[in-house]
């Protein structure tokens, strides 16, 4: 196995103003490899290349280059380059002269520095434009340039934030062939930053999906796609059917509205996330279907059609090269092979409650409306007005706190921001096929995750509705 | 009667005789008076006498020496603090800016009448350093003018610009002199041409400070209450001509947003 040549060990990054945007990231990177970190805006991947370049320095956790810790060394003494966004190629200085700054920095003699910026010049394909300047180039020109002028230095590692982000589509995938074969030429290690999980699936040996400053799975392209981990990987590459679903039987899944073979060997009874790709559902005649349902929209995407089939509740996204009807009645089915199923995420939403001086208990300021020797089995009143729990141990309001728990189709989502126990902006929300599950955000730094049928958007202030009698309680001492 | 149709080219006329009346007529009396003399005869021993005239000439020339230091000096002071400012973190920087722009709210006799207190208060008598006073005085005056276009200029620049040289090798203080400094230039040119001119023609300062005629403005001033209206005129004529020279060498080098933004707090 080709040795490791960065290691990332429980590195954690937090802001002053309290913001964490990497938390307990643990990697190894093998020398050569064109590893992806791939995520959603925000999620952590370009602070954390930051980090690896030098720009930031991690809160807490190692970087290992070669076995050494660098956390701690500033960018120039780290044998590492990184291409920009947005090139930062210097404006001042012509193409000759910012290839150049690099190698002058090592004090290398002239001979040799025009050797260098001449062959890098050949393998970026700009070959005769020393004398330019940056201004007289285009963007897929000026993206070569700061290629070339980070590998003339023949770093150890090669850092790319989201380099192709602004070019056009054609230019664009043209520049991912070319960086794809620029690695394999030149053997550099590439750590690649990017939210287009079709460049990371085109050009990666190895790809670290992240959301939310934390890594949600690690595996080649393949893997990913196929095996997802979870909904947030199922949702984010690729197209998806998500449906939630419950095991019925060895090697059975019912799901979507109807029950299907699969080859996941899960025990029966078991509550399960199935995910199906929009390409593997096979369209056929209603008899020959695992579910029926009607065509409601046919959509022509030039490699192929969109079709949204509905079956009761549920709605299923088809791809395929021949389109039906809309308002045909259809019957659809899939290889086992094709349905990944994992087991579902506990989704339930935990949170603490106080108990305050009038033995009430509070949340969010709002009183419960319950007590707190209805909710603790075996609590009594003493006659002083304290309570005790079974065991006849006074419960002290300061020192306790209650631990609640409510599950996310228990609680209501309303416009009503002051009807609710507590309120907050919607930061995610992904389809399930019947359902949409939220995820807000609250001013209490607290995500809670709701289910609902109808669809709020992104950003939606709304206001939780949490019935006491659908949470469980728990007591905790301090 | 045809109404007075808004056309952009009418909406132009009042500007037009606003320029007439203030900038041509003006500039036409004053080539006028330059190279004439007392009999109305064109003579161009109003610019000949100039040259010759070591007083004259003594005079550009300690106008000149007073604007270049004033300059350098405004320059120096004014370099550190926009870098250290622009550079700093504080959450309202363009409160800090307007910190160092607001004694120019007050009326600048004002303040030079004070600086001349407080002149005097160290030196005893300003008669003893006059070339210095002066360029304390203007210093004073056009240190803002300096500080500004720096400021806006350096704060202007691409932070991932100094990212890559630092990612390519250079530590901060490589990264500052190949990288900030020369991108920073057009803010220094802006600078330069907001001090060095004013403090050619400038009046006032030594006027209040000394009631002299060490300078050009004030010699200016001389010249016309004694009444000889051409020599003064030529004076004025050639300061003019300084000035646009200066312009004309420096066009294209200036950060014409930063001073812009300047002029606008003003």
């Amino acid at each position: 196995m080709r040795e490791k040549i960065i290691e990332l060990q429980n590195i954690t990054k937090t802001y002053d103003n309290g913001f964490t945007a990497v938390s307990d990231f643990n990697l190894y990177v093998k020398r050569g490899e064109f590893i992806t970190f791939l995520g959603p805006s925000g999620c952590g991947k370009t602070t954390t290349l930051r980090m690896i370049a030098g720009f930031e320095l991690p809160t807490e956790g190692k970087i290992l280059l070669n076995g050494k810790d660098i956390a701690n060394l500033p960018p120039y003494e780290r044998p590492i380059n990184t291409v920009f966004q947005r090139y930062a190629l210097f404006p001042h200085m012509n193409i000759y002269e910012n290839i150049a700054f690099g190698l002058r920095q090592k004090k290398m003699s002239e001979d040799v520095i025009k050797k260098k910026v001449k062959k890098v010049l050949e393998l970026v394909d700009l070959e005769g434009f020393e004398k330019r300047s940056v201004a007289t180039l285009s963007g897929g020109q000026q993206q070569r340039i700061a290629i070339a002028r980070a590998v003339v230095n023949e770093p150890e590692i090669l850092l790319l934030d989201e380099p192709l982000g602004a070019l056009d589509l054609k230019m664009r995938k043209e520049m991912q062939l070319e960086l794809k074969e620029m690695h394999e030429r030149l053997g550099i290690t590439f750590i690649y930053v990017t939210h287009d999980q079709e460049e990371a699936l085109t050009m990666s040996d190895t790809i670290v999906v992240m959301s939310k400053g934390k890594i949600q799975q690690i595996g080649t392209p393949e893997d990913i796609y196929n095996e997802p981990k979870n909904a947030f990987v199922a949702d984010f590459i690729g197209e998806s059917n998500i449906f939630n679903g419950i095991m019925t039987g060895k090697l059975k899944a019912r799901f979507g509205g109807g029950e299907f073979e699969c080859v996941d060997d899960i025990e029966e009874g078991t509550l399960i996330t199935a995910v199906v790709r929009p390409e593997d559902v096979i369209i056929t005649t209603p008899q020959e279907g695992t579910i029926r349902g009607t065509v409601t929209s046919v959509i022509f995407k030039g490699i192929h059609y969109e079709i949204v089939v509905e079956s009761g509740k549920n709605e299923m996204v088809i791809q395929s090269v021949r389109a039906p009807k809309v308002g045909e009645y259809v019957g659809m089915k899939v290889d086992p092979d094709n349905i990944h199923i994992m087991i579902a995420e506990d989704n339930t939403n935990y949170f603490m409650v106080d108990i305050n001086s009038d033995h009430r208990l509070e949340f969010n300021g709002k009183i419960l409306d319950t007590s707190v020797t209805k909710i603790i089995k075996g609590s009594r009143r003493l006659e002083n007005g304290s309570i005790a729990d079974s065991a006849g141990e006074v419960i002290d309001p300061q020192r306790t706190k209650i631990s609640a728990a409510i599950h996310p189709r228990n609680i209501q989502m309303t416009d009503d921001i002051s009807a609710g126990n507590v309120d907050g902006y919607i930061s995610n929300l992904i389809y399930k096929g019947d359902h949409y599950s939220y995820v807000i955000h609250t001013d209490l730094d607290q995500d809670f995750i709701a289910d609902d049928e109808y669809l709020w958007n992104m950003g939606d202030h709304v206001g939780l509705i949490m019935p006491v009698d659908k949470m469980t309680f728990k007591l905790v001492r301090k | 009667m045809h109404a007075l149709k808004l056309t952009r080219k009418s909406l132009g006329i009042p500007y037009a005789l606003f320029l007439l009346l203030f900038v041509a007529a003006p500039l036409i009396v004053l080539v006028y008076y330059a190279f004439t003399n007392g009999q109305g005869q064109f003579t161009v021993s109003n610019l000949t006498g100039f040259f010759t005239d070591p007083n004259t000439l003594g005079t550009l020339c300690y106008s000149f020496a007073i604007a270049v230091t004033t300059t350098v000096v405004c320059l120096l002071l004014a370099y550190p603090t926009a870098y250290i400012l622009a550079k700093s973190n504080f959450k309202r920087k363009s409160v800090v800016v307007m910190l160092f722009i607001m004694p120019m709210w007050i009326n600048f006799s004002l303040r030079i009448t004070a600086l001349k207190e407080i002149l005097t208060l160290i030196e005893g008598n300003l008669a003893y350093y006059p070339f210095l006073n002066a360029v304390i005085g203007m210093t004073y005056d056009f240190l803002p003018f300096m500080i500004l276009p720096i400021y806006n200029t350096i704060v202007k620049l691409d932070e991932s610009l100094i990212e890559a040289a630092k990612d390519l090798g250079a530590d901060e203080r490589s990264a500052f002199f190949k990288i900030t400094l020369p991108l920073s230039v057009p803010g220094i040119v802006s600078g330069i041409a907001m001090v060095f001119l004013p403090a050619m023609t400038n009046y006032v300062v030594l006027d209040m400070l000394y009631n002299s005629t060490y300078i050009m403005g004030s010699l200016i001033g001389s010249y016309f209450a004694a009444y000889n209206w051409h020599g003064g005129s030529m004076i004025a004529l050639i300061l003019l001509g300084i000035i646009c020279a200066f312009t004309l060498a420096t066009k294209g080098m200036e950060d014409e947003d930063g001073s812009a933004a300047g002029g606008a707090l003003l």
